[in-house]
C-alpha cells in the first residue's frame, strides 16, 4: 500500500548551520560599531544644524536599505511566480520583515532629526512621506502573509502584492511630489545628500556599508528561521 | 476517455492524492468510494481541469492534463456545493453556463436541460428558494447543458430524497448509455455499484483497489470496503 | 465555440449586475454610507477655517474610496456562497475574462454611487460641482477605473484569506492614494476656475496609473485563482 509520508525535497533541507557564531552577523555588528564611532568622533559637525545632523548617517542608509529590501521582495516575488521555488518566497518574507524594521528606523529618526532642526516633529517632506507609504505597503504585505495558512497560496499572493507594491512606489512618489510643488511651503533649510564635503561622504559610505551588511545578516538569520518553520509545518502534515 | 498515470497532488507538505492510475473508455462509469479526506474530491478536481496535478499525468477526453480551455469544454463537473447563483433563476443559471460554454441556442438548450431534469415548472424561481434536491437537479442540468463527454459527480446523492435519487440514477444511466464517461463519488455503495462499470476505493490519497465488470457483487463489496477502510491493508 | 475574452467578460459583468439589481443591498449600503460620510464630514468642518471649495473635493474623493470598498467586498463574495466561482473556473473561458467582467460590473457600481455622491456634496457644501459636469465625469471615470482595477484583484485575493473584510481595505488603500490625490486636486482646480492645463496635468497622472494597474492586475489575476 502507498504509505503517506511527505516526500522530502531538496528545497526543504535546512542549510547546514554552523556550530558557534554567525560570522556575517559579527562582522556586521562590528561594522556598525565602527561606523558609529566614526560618526560621533571623527566626523565634523554640520555648520547650521549642529550635532542633530549626525542622525542623517543613520537615517539615509536605513532608508536606502529599506527601499532596496522591498526591491528584493518584489524580485523574489517575480522569481517565485516564475519558478515556484519556495526558497524565493522565504527570501521575500525575510527581506520584508527586515525591511519593515529599517523603514521604522527611518520614520523614527526622521522626526528626531526634524524636531531640533525644523521645530516640528513631522514634515510632509516628499521623501519622508514616500517612506511612510513604504511602511504601509510593508505592513499590508506582512498582514496578508499572516492571514493565509496555505503555504503555496501565501507565497503566490505575497508575490502578487510585492510586485504591485513596487509598481505603486513611483506613483506615490510622483503624486506626493506634484502635490508638494504645487503647495508652496515656507522655505526651510533642507540639507540634501549630494553636496557633502569628503569626510561626511566617507562617513556616509561607511555607514551605508555597515547597515547593508547588517541587513544581509538579519535576512540570513530570518531566512533560516523561515526554512525551519516550513520544515516543521511539513512534518506536522499541514 | 480518461486515462491517468501516477497522478498525484500535494498541498505544501500534505499529500492529498498519490499514484493514481486508471483507464476508462467511453460509456464507462467509475464508482469511487472512500472515507472523507481520502482525496476523492481532489482527484475529481484534477480531472475537471480545476486543479493542477503536482505529479504524474494523464488525459481526459483526449486532452492531456493539466489541460486548459479545451479540457474544460469537454467536462461537466458537479460538486457537493451547487455552484449556482442563488439570486438568479434556474433557467438563468443554466443559460449562463450554456453561453459560457459556447453552446449554440443557449436559451433553448437551457430549457431542454431543465426539462430533462424535470425542473421546467420551477425554472424561473430564484435558486435560493428551491429545495436542496431541486438545486441538485438544476446543478446537473447546468453541468450537462453543453453535452460533455466526461461527467464528474462528487457525492451527488447527498441531500436527495428517494424520488430525487431515483431521477438522478436514471439520468446517470442515460448518460452512460449515450457514451459519456463518468466518475461518481458516493458514499452509497449499493447505488454506486448499480450504476457503475468500475469500482474503486480511495484511502489516504491512493487507490487501494480497482476493479471492473459485472462480476462486482454489492453485498460482497460492502465487506471488501469495510476491510479496506477500517482495517487498513 | 467557446466565447472569447470580451464576450465572456460581458456575460460575467451582466450576471453580476443582474444579481446586484435583484438584491440591491450592496448598492444601497454603499450609497447610504457615502451620504452619511459626506454629512458627518460636514459636522466635523469649521467653515471659518477652511472654505467649502477647499474641503469638498477632499471629502468627495475620500468617501469615494470608502464606499467603493463596500461594493468591492461583495464582488467575489457572491462567488463564495455555493462555490459558484467553480462554474466560472470550469468554463472554457480565458481567466482574464473573469477579472475583466467583474471589474466592469464594479465600475458600473462605483459610478452609480458617484451619481448619488456628487450631487450630495454639491447640496451639502454649496459647491457648484454640476456646473462642470463633463470635466467632473472624466475625473470620476478615470478615478473609478483605477479603483476598480486594483480593488477587483484584491477582492479576489481577500476572499480566500482569514480576514477577508479587514484585509481588503488594508491592501487597497495605499493603492488608492495615487487616485485620490490627482482626483481631489483636479476637482479643486476645476472649482477654482484654474486654467485647463493644470487640471489636465493631474488627469495625465490618473491615466498613467490606470494603464499601468489595469495591465498589471489583469496579468496578476490568473495567479490569484489558479490552483
Amino acid at each position: 500500500m502507498t504509505t503517506l509520508s511527505p516526500a522530502p525535497s531538496a528545497e526543504d533541507a535546512i542549510p547546514a548551520k554552523r556550530a558557534g557564531i554567525d560570522l556575517l552577523f559579527l562582522v556586521a555588528v562590528l561594522a556598525i560599531a565602527v561606523a558609529l564611532v566614526r560618526v560621533i568622533y571623527f566626523t565634523p559637525f554640520e555648520a547650521i544644524q549642529g550635532p542633530a545632523q549626525k542622525i542623517f548617517y543613520l537615517h539615509l542608509p536605513a532608508a536606502l536599505d529599506a527601499f532596496m529590501a522591498f526591491g528584493v521582495v518584489a524580485l523574489a516575488g517575480i522569481g517565485y511566480l516564475w519558478l515556484g521555488d519556495l526558497r524565493l518566497d522565504r527570501a521575500a518574507e525575510s527581506s520584508a520583515e527586515v525591511g519593515v524594521v529599517f523603514t521604522t528606523v527611518v520614520l523614527v529618526t526622521g522626526p528626531i532629526w526634524a524636531r531640533p532642526v525644523w521645530g516640528t516633529w513631522w514634515t510632509w517632506d516628499a521623501r519622508l512621506t514616500l517612506t511612510l507609504f513604504l511602511w504601509f505597503i510593508y505592513v499590508s504585505y506582512l498582514v496578508l502573509r499572516g492571514a493565509i495558512d496555505d503555504r503555496a497560496l501565501r507565497a503566490r499572493y505575497s508575490a502578487v502584492l510585492g510586485i504591485l507594491g513596487s509598481l505603486l512606489i513611483p506613483f506615490i512618489h510622483l503624486s506626493v511630489y506634484l502635490f508638494r510643488t504645487l503647495h508652496p511651503r515656507p522655505i526651510v533649510i533642507k540639507p540634501s545628500a549630494p553636496s557633502l564635503p569628503p569626510e561626511m561622504l566617507t562617513t556616509l559610505i561607511i555607514s551605508f556599508i555597515a547597515f547593508s551588511l547588517f541587513y544581509l545578516a538579519l535576512v540570513r538569520q530570518r531566512y533560516r528561521l523561515a526554512t525551519e518553520r516550513d520544515l516543521l509545518e511539513l512534518e506536522e502534515g499541514r | 476517455m480518461i486515462a491517468t498515470r501516477g497522478l498525484g497532488r500535494r498541498f505544501g507538505g500534505r499529500v492529498a492524492v498519490s499514484e493514481v492510475s486508471l483507464s476508462l473508455e467511453a460509456g464507462d462509469c467509475l464508482a469511487l468510494f472512500g472515507p472523507n479526506g481520502a482525496g476523492k474530491t481532489t482527484l475529481l478536481r484534477m480531472l475537471a481541469g480545476l486543479l493542477r496535478p503536482t505529479e504524474g499525468g494523464g488525459s481526459v477526453a483526449g486532452v492531456a492534463l493539466p489541460g486548459g480551455a479545451e479540457l474544460r469544454a469537454a467536462v461537466g463537473y458537479i460538486s457537493h456545493a451547487s455552484m449556482l447563483y442563488g439570486a438568479l433563476s434556474a433557467r438563468e443559471n443554466v443559460e449562463l453556463t450554456a453561453r459560457l460554454f459556447g453552446v449554440r441556442d443557449p436559451r433553448e438548450q437551457a430549457v431542454r436541460a431543465l426539462e430533462r431534469m424535470e425542473m421546467s415548472e420551477r425554472a424561473d424561481t430564484p435558486v435560493r428558494l428551491l429545495s436542496r434536491g431541486m438545486q441538485q437537479r438544476v446543478s446537473i442540468a447546468r453541468a450537462t447543458v453543453h453535452d460533455p463527454r466526461v461527467v464528474l459527480l462528487d457525492e451527488p446523492f447527498t441531500g436527495l430524497d428517494d424520488s430525487g435519487s431515483a431521477a438522478l440514477a436514471a439520468h446517470i444511466a442515460s448518460l452512460r448509455a449515450a457514451g459519456t464517461t463518468m466518475v461518481l463519488v458516493t458514499h452509497q455503495i449499493a447505488e454506486g455499484l448499480a450504476l457503475a462499470t468500475h469500482a474503486a476505493i480511495m484511502r489516504e490519497g491512493a487507490l487501494v483497489r480497482l476493479e471492473k465488470g459485472e462480476t462486482m457483487d454489492a453485498s460482497a463489496y460492502l465487506g471488501v470496503y469495510r476491510e479496506h477502510v477500517t482495517h487498513g491493508a | 465555440m467557446a466565447p472569447n475574452t470580451l464576450t465572456a467578460a460581458f456575460l460575467i459583468a451582466r450576471k453580476d449586475l443582474a444579481i446586484e439589481f435583484r438584491t440591491r443591498t450592496a448598492f444601497f449600503s454603499a450609497a447610504v454610507f457615502a451620504l452619511l460620510g459626506i454629512v458627518i464630514f460636514y459636522f466635523a468642518w469649521d467653515p471659518t477655517a477652511v472654505s467649502a471649495i477647499d474641503l469638498a473635493p477632499g471629502v468627495l474623493w475620500a468617501i469615494f474610496t470608502f464606499s467603493g470598498l463596500l461594493g468591492l467586498q461583495r464582488s467575489f463574495g457572491i462567488e463564495q456562497a455555493d462555490r459558484a466561482i467553480d462554474t466560472l473556473l470550469g468554463a472554457p473561458i480565458p481567466r482574464e475574462s473573469i477579472y475583466l467582467g467583474k471589474a466592469m460590473a464594479n465600475l458600473v457600481f462605483v459610478a452609480a454611487v458617484q451619481v448619488v455622491a456628487i450631487p450630495a456634496v454639491q447640496l451639502f457644501y454649496g459647491v457648484p460641482l454640476l456646473e462642470h459636469a463633463w470635466a467632473l465625469a472624466s475625473i470620476a471615470l478615470l478615478a473609478a477605473v483605477g479603483l476598480v482595477a486594483v480593488g477587483t484583484l484584491f477582492s479576489a485575493m481577500a476572499v480566500n484569506t482569514k480576514l477577508a473584510e479587514m484585509l481588503l481595505p488594508v491592501l487597497s488603500l495605499p493603492f488608492f492614494v495615487p487616485i485620490v490625490i490627482p482626483a481631489a486636486q483636479a476637482t479643486a482646480r476645476l472649482l477654482a476656475g484654474r486654467p485647463a492645463d493644470e487640471i489636465v496635468g493631474w488627469l495625465k497622472l490618473l491615466i498613467a496609473f490606470d494603464i499601468v494597474f489595469v495591465a498589471a492586475c489583469m496579468l496578476a489575476f490568473p495567479f490569484t485563482i489558479e490552483e
